[in-house]
């Protein structure tokens, strides 16, 4: 299904307002791809109809449905190996001393999206960190999408996803066949929770961090609202604690409050001293 | 860098060619086990094998275990591309040498992904 040009903008700016994410001019493929299986489920023949819909505010949850097929993230087990490597050789062995008083470590992720990212560190944890099992180890996943959580909770994944970026050896140790999914057993999915944020509101309940993992998410918003996140995760992580943005991602010109720490190809960042 | 195609498929052969050749490798074809076998003698410096399961001849997982009773073969990584997604056979894969895993059907990108996971080179 195609997208007439006042109707993409119509949908930009709700998305706009919705979560701040911005659609630029060149992403109509993407609106159409997303929106395209939305409209054929609600009865639609066209996005046109499917934006009149909205429009005229008339089906109950079109708009939410909307909003989250626009802000969902990809993701796969340790996507882009090396924040992970970072972490696993040099991050967590130094919070692993810091932290040997309290015996205690707070991860959060900002973009939960499916669960892949925290249940790829929670594997890692258990692999090469078993210590930590005994400590209070809070990892926390939010994420604007209700229905990208409900399914990082269920912890199930098809195939494809299995095949993207899963050492087999894991696949054996923590996974269970579910028909033609594949499920994580319950010990790793207890170690996560799951809850509803949106970066853009208020933040209740995210906890002082040590870790805070926000990859690919800047790069959906303008650059005032990437300052004010910046600025608002200067207040929940530790002050020697880590920030993980994406590797396209910087707080160069955001945020001037940030160091950046590099290790091979990996790199996070630091809050500045004074 | 040079990497061997184990499938008697020839049309799985040329795609997973293809995306191995893009990769930077020099690419080596065999169309069942015994062919692989027999070819690894004259290449003994290759740095990965992508290996099918079910072909005739000798199938993929007595390749995994043949190349891997040879110590001469150990620098080699192999991974299974395989339709075969039990659970039970990733299990007997790996245990019989295999490093990695991938289930049928297969995009450039999981190759990649398996190939980082392995350390071995490529060309972006």
């Amino acid at each position: 299904m195609n997208i007439q040009p006042k109707d993409f903008e119509f949908i930009s700016e709700l998305i706009r307002k919705e979560s701040a994410i911005v659609l630029e001019s060149g992403k109509e493929y993407l609106v159409e791809s997303r929106l395209s299986p939305i409209a054929s489920e609600e009865g639609f023949d066209s996005l046109e109809q499917l934006v009149t819909a909205l429009r005229g505010n008339k089906k109950f949850g079109l708009k939410g449905k909307v909003v989250e097929a626009l802000t969902t993230n990809e993701t796969s087990f340790y996507r882009d190996i090396e924040p992970f490597e970072m972490m696993r050789t040099q991050l967590i062995p130094e919070l692993l001393e810091m932290r040997k008083a309290e015996k205690a470590l707070t991860v959060w992720c900002g973009a939960a999206s499916t669960g892949q990212e925290l249940y790829s560190l929670a594997m890692m944890i258990r692999e090469h960190f078993p210590e930590l099992l005994s400590w209070k180890l809070t990892i926390l996943g939010t994420d604007l999408s209700k229905e990208v959580l409900d399914k990082a909770k269920e912890g199930k994944y098809s195939q494809v996803e299995i095949n993207r970026g899963l050492p087999a050896q894991l696949l054996i140790k923590y996974f269970e066949k579910q028909g033609t999914e594949w499920q994580l057993k319950k010990d790793v999915r207890d170690m996560i929770e799951y809850r509803e944020l949106n970066l853009i509101k208020p933040w209740i309940g995210v906890p002082q961090s040590d870790i805070v993992l926000l990859r690919n998410v800047l790069i959906y918003f303008d650059a005032e609202v990437k300052k004010e996140i910046l600025g608002k995760v200067r207040r929940v992580l530790r002050p020697d604690g880590f920030l993980f943005l994406g590797a396209a991602e910087t707080t160069l010109n955001l945020d001037e409050n940030y160091a950046r720490r590099t290790s091979g190809r990996g790199s996070c960042y630091t809050i500045k001293k004074d | 860098m040079k990497a061997m195609i184990v499938d008697d498929s020839g049309a799985t052969r040329f795609i997973l060619s293809k995306m191995m050749s893009e990769l930077g490798y020099d690419v080596v074809q065999a169309k069942d086990g015994q062919d692989a076998f027999d070819k690894l003698g004259d290449n003994k410096d290759c740095t990965i094998a992508l290996v099918d399961w079910n072909m005739p001849v000798m199938n993929g997982y007595d390749l995994v275990c043949k190349v891997r009773a040879e110590n001469e073969y150990n620098d080699i990584k192999i991974m299974m591309v395989t339709t075969e997604t039990e659970m039970t056979q990733v299990v007997k894969a790996i245990e019989a040498g295999a490093n990695e895993y991938i289930m049928k059907p297969f995009t450039k990108e999981m190759i990649l992904d398996k190939m980082k996971l392995l350390g071995v080179p490529f060309e972006e």
